[in-house]
Parts: C-alpha cells; structure tokens; sequence
C-alpha cells in the first residue's frame, strides 16, 4: 500500500488529479450478558481517484492499488469527468488545486493499548457488575479501536499523510417489568469516541461506570413520566450534542445550502443571504469548527481535498458568519467555509461533513444552571431525534431527565422528549456552562449523501439552560 | 444432504462469472489452509457501481467504485472469530489475503472464550442465483434523464451495476447470487422545500417507463405551485401512500422484528405480546419472494420463502439469527445477524388507487414521511415529518400543497382503532440505500388511509 515514498509514474492527460488512498483495521470486542461475543477484525484498504478534465469531475474508487490498478483508476475517473463535462454542475476548471503537504497523528497513536485479553477482562467485569437484577433482561458492554492512515496525492504536488487512532465505547442495560422496558446507557450509543489510547476511558470513568448504567435503568423503571408543559430545560452534554449536530451542524453544510442534498437529507432554513447578519441565537451562543481540539474524533489536519483544517467561529455571540463547506462549496457559493469536504472511506467521494462542531463554554458552574431554573428539567443522553429536512421542526427524546423544582433537582422521570423549531430554540439558549461542565463526545454515525456514507464527527458541549420549551412525556393514550 | 436450486436466472455478465471463480479459488484456498479440528465460512459481498448524483438539473458529481468485501471466520470447537476484509479484484492476491487472515484469526482463537451461542449449518445446501440484464451505458441514462427533466429543477441519484453475494464453508457449501439493477432516485423541485419525489427502479432499463414517471412527476409538479397550506396542530384524516409507509417500515427495521428484541422486550411491537394488536386487515411477511434478496444469509443458513410476522392484526413471528435461535431456544429462520426485514412486504386491502382522493374526502394526502424515530417505543409512538409533495384535500380534489407538519402517534392508532383501509396493491419498492454498499433490499406496501392521525408542530 503506497502510504510513504514516491508513487509509481502516473501520466495522466487531464487538467489535475488526485489520489486519496485509505487504510482502516478495527477489532471490535463485546461481552453481552456476559458472554464474549466472538472477535470481529475489519481491515479496509483502498484508493479514491478524483480527475479534472475538460471542465468535468469524475471519481473512480478501487482496492487495487497496484500501479495498474492506480492508473486504471485514474482514467477510469478522466472517462467519467469527460463524459459529464457537457452536462457539469461546476466547471472543474475554476476549482482550486491544492498542493498541500504535511503530517497529522492523533495523540497518543503510539502509545501501547490494553491486550485483547485485557480489552475483554475489563468489559468482563463491567458486564458482571451490570447484572444486579432480574429486571435487567439485556446488557451490553464494547470497545472499539481503530487505526486508519490516510495518504492525499495530487498532480499539483499535494502529499499529506495523517495517521488516527480512534477507541470508541459503549455501555447499555435494558430494565424490563410489569410491561415497561427502559434503556440506559454511558452517555449514549457510542458517543464515547476519541482519539488517543487508554486515557480515554478513564475520562469517562468507564471502569466502573456499568453498575451505575444499570441502577439508573432500574430506577426508570419505577419513575414517573416526564410532565408537560412549557418550561425550562437544563441539556446535559451527551444531549447538547445531538442538538448541536442536528440543528446547527447540518443546517450550516453548504452543500444543503446548495440543493445537492435535497433528494435524500434534504435542504436548509439557512439560506446564502442570512451569512453575516443571521441571529441564529443569543448573545450566548458561540459555535466552533475546530479540527485541532485533542483528542476530539474529528481532528486533522487537513481535509480529504487538502485543505488544510483551522479553527473558525461559524456563529459568535448568536450571529452567524461561515457555513460548513469545503473548498469547492466555498468556489461554488462564494461563501465562506472551513476545511470540512469529508468522505467515510477509499470508496465515498468527499462531500461537507461536519467535523469538530463545538458550543464554546460559558462561566456558569452546574449548581448555578440548576439554580437558575425554577421550574423544569433536567435531560440527559439523547435517545430519539427526528428533524424535518430543512432542519427546523424538532423533536428529540432523552434517556433520563430529573424535575427541577425552584433551583433545585428533584425527583428523575422517564421518556423525556421536548420539540422546538431551531430558528427560535437557539434564541431561548439562557446560560451556559463553564468547563466544569463541559465534555468532549462525538458520533461514528452521522449520515448523508448519495452514494451514502457515515462518518465520524466530534462534538464538544457544556450543560445549557433553554427558556420556555415544549415539554412532555410517554404515551398516555 | 445436498439441495441444489438454479435460480431463473439470465446469460451470466462476464464481469460476474469472473468474480465467482475468483471467489471459488478463495474458498478452496480457505480449505486447504485449515488445520485439524478447524472450519472455516466466507461471506462475500461485492458491486462494480456507476454513481451519478444530479443538482439542479445537471450532473454534481459522477464516478464508478468497484469493491469486494470478504468475511472469514475460523472456527475451533466453540471458539470463532471473523475477520473482514477487502479484496483487490485479483485473484492471487486475493487468496493470499484470505488465508493470510486466517492464519491471523488462528492466533486470536486461544485468547477468545467458547461461545455458548455458535450455531452452524448441519446440511449443505447450495444455491445459485443470476438476475437482471445487461443495462444501457450509464452516460447515455444520464443523457436521457435530463433530457425527459425539460429543465426543471431536477435533484437525484442513479446507480447502476452488478451486485452480488457468496457464501462457502468448509463443508463445502456455495451459495451465490447476483443482481445487475439500477436504481434512479429523484425529486423535481418547485421552490424551497416543495418537491415532487419519484424513484425508477429495476433490472432492465425502459426508456419509455422513465418518460412516464417524469411526466407523472411533473404534473404533480405544477399542484406545488399552488398557495402553500399551513395547518395547526391537531388531528386531521390523512392518505399515507406507499411511498410514505415505506418510512415507517424503515423505522420498523432496527430491531422492531427481531427475534432477540422481542424476547429482551426491546422490540417496538413488544406489546403485541401482551395483547396489543393492529387491525385484523394488517398482514406483514419477509417475503423473499417479492424481492432481491439472497435466499442464504451469512453464516449459510438459507432462507424460507416466507415468514410470517403479523397475521390479523397479531404477532405471528419474528426474524430469527442463528445466534438468538441458540440464546433464546428459538427457530432459526434465515434472519442476519442484525434481524432485519430485507424483503417486508405488507398485504394489500380493498381500496382502489384511483379512489383514493374520494375516500380521503377531506385531509391530507401525504406523498412522503421524513425522519421517523420513536417518542415513546413502548408504545410504539412514533414522530416525524411530512415531506415532498404532501397536499391538503378537500372534497375528493387537492387544494393545496401543506408546509411541512410533525407527527406523533402510536401505530397502534394508526394501523389499528384509526385504520380506514388498506389501497388494493401493494407497492414494490427497491431500496437505494447505499451506505457503504448498495443494498438488495426491499419492501413491498400498500397505502393506509386513516381516520385521524395526530400532528402536533
């Protein structure tokens, strides 16, 4: 696999191309009811071509990355930027080439990890402690660590080689009695995903955390459901991030913006005009693109058109000024972007991806957003969302709320679920919490495009407080 | 035992017969490197695929990936591990990394643990499968596409090639099946969110079937033009299509008809075992028979025509993997390891189609569901939103296109005490999903009118 040294002669007649080749092992460990589940290894390797013709773009992906199979990739790719060239969206011509080069690692990347034996004695010990009831009918507890290198050359001169490890965990009991199944997990599915090595599951405290996952499904068991009504709500950071990602990340991709999405994840409220003056929320709120936060699951260094990946305010004290679009969305626009232009694998073309989207912290301790409520709830850790597809009308769900009752938490409630429409939610944002209450989480999951592709995206949010929202619980009916 | 099934199948595409001799030479390979005591199964999925996204009318973006995925297991008494891969195309290379990967899960086994829950074929049975035809050169497609768009606002995906599916094991089982499909879909717009969405799916080309889906598409078009709607909140009678229901099927997917999830009560139809039910007239099946599907799985088990699921309105089965039939003493029925539908397919009802805005009467004809996930899966209680071309009727005849609302309720309600009627044919749908890969799946639904359902932003 050509990840270090010169690549084989590559003659190509066309206007600029580029080769992305990647590189992805995994190994997967579960124990489910205490049972190891059997060993999963993946191992991924191929080669995207991108090539610029006569004005058209076209893309050829394959795992043959011998020079042949390079070189058939490459005019398999010119075939099609020439087919399509009379017919092209954007003229290839007036694109930007980049010529980048540079080295990226995540921290840690060569620091030892845990054996496989280790890797299954601790989700061992964490299954067994989750097992404390008979109402507990299922539980499960998993690791996922993942190497990839990705290599970006092109005929400009680009060569960017960046090397990642990520370890991703997860953690869920389901309680079940009496015709009531309620699901707890350690900060929801998956949402623990890092770069790094071991130090990232003691962030989380996941040794240790399986009994606590499995007393707080019991004890939704037995909780009331959540009251309704308008009312404040205190977002804990394993829900803000859903709420970021959905109606803010997604709104602001400018490829959305430009209609490519419109037939499968669909359009934006947001439109080319609001860029600079928008008020997408309050003063409060400030929001990051921002690929070099440690250890956060979508840091780089550059992008997978090599653009090379800087922080940047996409909206500051509640005013909206960049989108999330890569070099060719910002050519296309003429809008202003960031380094997101994102594909899953060897075999995705690159499209706008969120990446690192962060709500930056405010000064209020948690004690003080409780305080500032007097009558609402607290949420924790998304379980539902659903969004319409400009991203306006929302409605997201939550593992485990607790009523708040004159600045002080009271009682936990279960099937917690509150909607809003993101053009106003924002505005309501009242308080924001200092570091203390901040965390940094993410999704391997986020969806989008045709052909389709799921990728990885982080987010960093402390606790907020929201005004007003609408409330409500299970079904009564 | 040795049952042997040749599919009705057509002249084998060249680039196809290649790939299973190559997947032949693989799975010989794989058993001549086992050792005493050892069994191996391999599970290809591979496509060679033209992808052309269009916006506004003209190509975004337009390539071709080509890529095989092979999953080895080795397997030692009760110990197993798998390791999944991706192939090259050549073939020498190809062997060599699948027994390369074998040697690597041969040092794994020791540090694994027995798994109570393995679960292997005890019959050899071997199947092949060839369907669909040679299709006309995607650029021309494309060509033709745009030119039946007549310049509208034309947004969507085509995808075209061959799709296939292999299994062998070291007793010696082969399995294969492959599909050469496309599958365009495609929304023409009016403005902002108002769009008319339509797919063409198949596995032979018809030029004349795609001019009357568009021409449909843009005289549903020009009713987008209209005055647009904006209903409050409430309960309002309503026209899920095919289309629509098929959100809620894809809903239903994760974990809904899975074996292990009824029996964990994490099932959203859980409550069907404890007294719950649809209407009489709702009848669900995996029907393998509708679809294109593989009718073996990956651990080789193959798979019953049909299973039944819901019979009048109750639970009649589930999706059962191996692995669950193991855990929960259950039957295996063919399910993957994730059990979910890959053919569902709904029974049809007495509704005729084309009386369908008169039974409607006053309501919401809704084209297209968005984004469905659960309010409360104990109940069932669904939410999403309406998407597309979703139209407000109004004595037998469309008024008006409506804003995008949200709904939330039980589909308890909404196929049980609230369901009018079922249309008369179901509608077969093939997936173009293609996250990672492209999909051989598929649904097969009517629509359902029902007398109220609750919409609440």
């Amino acid at each position: 696999m050509p990840f270090e040294g010169p690549l084989p002669p590559l003659d190509l007649a066309a206007d600029f191309w580029s080769l992305r080749f990647v590189d992805e092992t995994a190994e997967h460990y579960v124990v489910r009811k205490n049972v190891a589940q059997p060993l999963v290894v993946t191992s991924n390797r191929g080669v995207m071509a991108t090539v610029y013709a006569d004005g058209g773009l076209g893309y050829a992906a394959t795992s043959d990355t011998s020079p042949a199979g390079l070189r058939a990739a490459l005019e398999r790719a010119r075939d099609w930027a020439r087919a399509t060239a009379a017919h092209g969206l954007v003229d290839s011509r007036t694109l930007p080439r980049s010529a980048e080069t540079g080295r990226y690692a995540s921290p840690s990347f060569d620091a030892p990890l845990r054996s496989r034996r280790e890797w299954y004695e601790l989700l061992a010990d964490e299954s067994c402690s989750m097992a404390v009831d008979a109402r507990i009918v299922d539980w499960e507890c998993a690791i996922e660590v993942r190497v990839a290198t990705h290599r970006w050359v092109s005929s400009a001169g680009g060569d960017v080689v960046q090397r990642f490890r990520f370890v991703m965990a997860g953690a869920s009991a389901t309680a079940h009695a009496d015709g009531e199944t309620q699901t707890r997990t350690l900060n929801g599915h998956r949402s623990i995903c890092q770069q790094g090595a071991d130090e990232i599951l003691d962030r989380f405290g996941f040794a240790g955390a399986g009994r606590r996952v499995a007393d707080e499904a019991l004890e939704l068991l037995l909780a009331p459901d959540c009251p309704s009504g308008t009312m404040d709500v205190l977002l804990a950071p394993d829900q803000m991030i859903l709420q970021i990602h959905e109606s803010i990340g997604h709104p602001l991709e400018l490829d959305r913006i430009l209609g490519d999405e419109r037939n499968f994840a669909g359009t934006s409220f947001v439109t080319p005009d609001m860029f600079g003056s928008y008020r997408y929320g309050s003063e409060l709120l400030n929001v990051t693109f921002d690929p070099g936060e440690p250890a956060e699951l979508a840091s780089y260094g550059w992008d997978d058109e090599g653009t090379p990946a800087r922080k940047a305010y996409l909206i500051r004290n509640g005013i909206l000024e960049r989108g999330l679009g890569g070099a060719v969305s910002q050519a296309r626009s003429g809008l202003p972007g960031v380094a997101n232009a994102r594909a899953d694998g060897w075999n995705r073309p690159p499209i706008d991806r969120m990446a690192n989207l962060n709500l930056e912290a405010g000064d209020a301790g948690f004690d003080a957003l409780v305080g500032a409520i007097e009558h609402g709830v607290y949420m924790e850790t998304n379980s539902s969302w659903s969004i319409d597809d400009s991203r306006n009308k929302f409605q997201f769900g939550c593992e485990r709320a607790r009523v708040i009752e004159n600045g002080e938490l009271r009682h936990v409630v279960k099937n917690p679920n509150y909607r809003g429409i993101s053009a106003d939610f924002w505005r309501s944002l009242a308080l924001v919490g200092d570091d203390s209450t901040r965390q940094v989480l993410g999704t391997p999951y986020c969806g989008k495009g045709e052909p389709s592709q799921i990728i990885r995206c982080g987010h960093a949010s402390p606790a907020c407080v929201f005004r007003n929202v609408d409330v409500f619980g299970g079904d009564r009916a | 035992m040795r049952n042997v099934d040749k599919g009705s199948g057509v002249a084998v595409d060249p680039v196809r017969a290649g790939e299973q001799a190559a997947f032949e030479a693989i799975a010989d390979a794989l058993r001549r490197a086992l050792s005493e005591g050892e069994r191996y199964t391999a599970w290809l999925e591979g496509e060679a695929s033209d992808f052309v996204r269009i916006n506004r009318g003209k190509v975004r973006q337009a390539g071709h990936v080509e890529q095989r995925s092979l999953c080895v297991r080795l397997i030692r008494g009760a110990r197993h591990a798998e390791h999944m891969l991706a192939l090259t195309g050549d073939t020498s290379d190809d062997v060599q990394a699948a027994v390369s990967a074998l040697a690597g899960l041969r040092t794994a086994l020791p540090e694994l643990a027995d798994d109570p829950y393995l679960m292997l074929p005890d019959a050899v049975s071997d199947s092949s499968e060839e369907h669909g035809a040679a299709l006309p050169a995607s650029e021309l497609v494309i060509e033709r596409v745009l030119d039946a768009a007549r310049g509208a606002d034309l947004v969507g995906f085509y995808a075209s090639g061959p799709v296939w599916r292999a299994f062998a094991n070291s007793e010696g089982q082969r399995n294969w099946h492959a599909v050469s499909s496309f599958n365009f879909d495609w929304s023409l717009y009016h403005r902002a969110d108002k769009a008319v969405k339509s797919m063409f799916a198949g596995l032979a080309w018809s030029d004349e079937a795609l001019r009357a889906r568009m021409d449909a598409a843009h005289e549903r078009l020009a009713l987008l033009s209209r005055e647009p709607r904006s209903l409050e909140p409430g309960r309002y009678r309503a026209w899920i299509a095919p289309s629509a229901m098929e959100e809620v099927a894809s809903l239903l997917r994760y974990g809904a008809f899975s074996g292990r999830a009824l029996a964990t009560k994490q099932s959203a139809l859980s409550r069907l075992e404890a007294g719950e039910s649809f209407d009489r007239r709702v009848t669900i099946s995996e029907d393998f028979a509708s679809g294109v599907a593989p009718r073996f799985q990956s651990d080789g088990f193959t798979r019953p025509a049909r299973v039944p699921l819901i019979r009048e309105g109750a639970l009649a089965g589930s999706l059962v993997s191996p692995r669950t039939a193991r855990e929960f003493g259950l039957a295996a029925n063919g399910a993957n390891p994730w059990e979910a539908p890959e053919a569902l397919a709904m029974e049809g009802g007495t509704l005729d189609e084309a009386d369908v805005p008169g039974a409607l009467d006053r309501g919401l004809l809704i084209g297209n569901l968005w984004y469905l996930n659960y309010s409360d899966r104990n109940a069932c209680r669904l939410t999403g939103m309406t998407r597309f071309a979703t139209f407000w009727v109004e004595g037998g005849r469309i008024v008006a296109p409506v804003n995008v609302l949200r709904f939330d309720d039980s589909l308890y309600r909404m196929l049980g005490t609230n369901l009018v009627a079922l249309s008369k044919t179901p509608e077969l749908m093939l997936s173009p999903e293609s996250y990672g890969s492209r999909r051989l799946t598929s649904v097969k639904l009517p629509g359902a009118l029902v007398s109220e359902m609750a919409f609440t932003l």
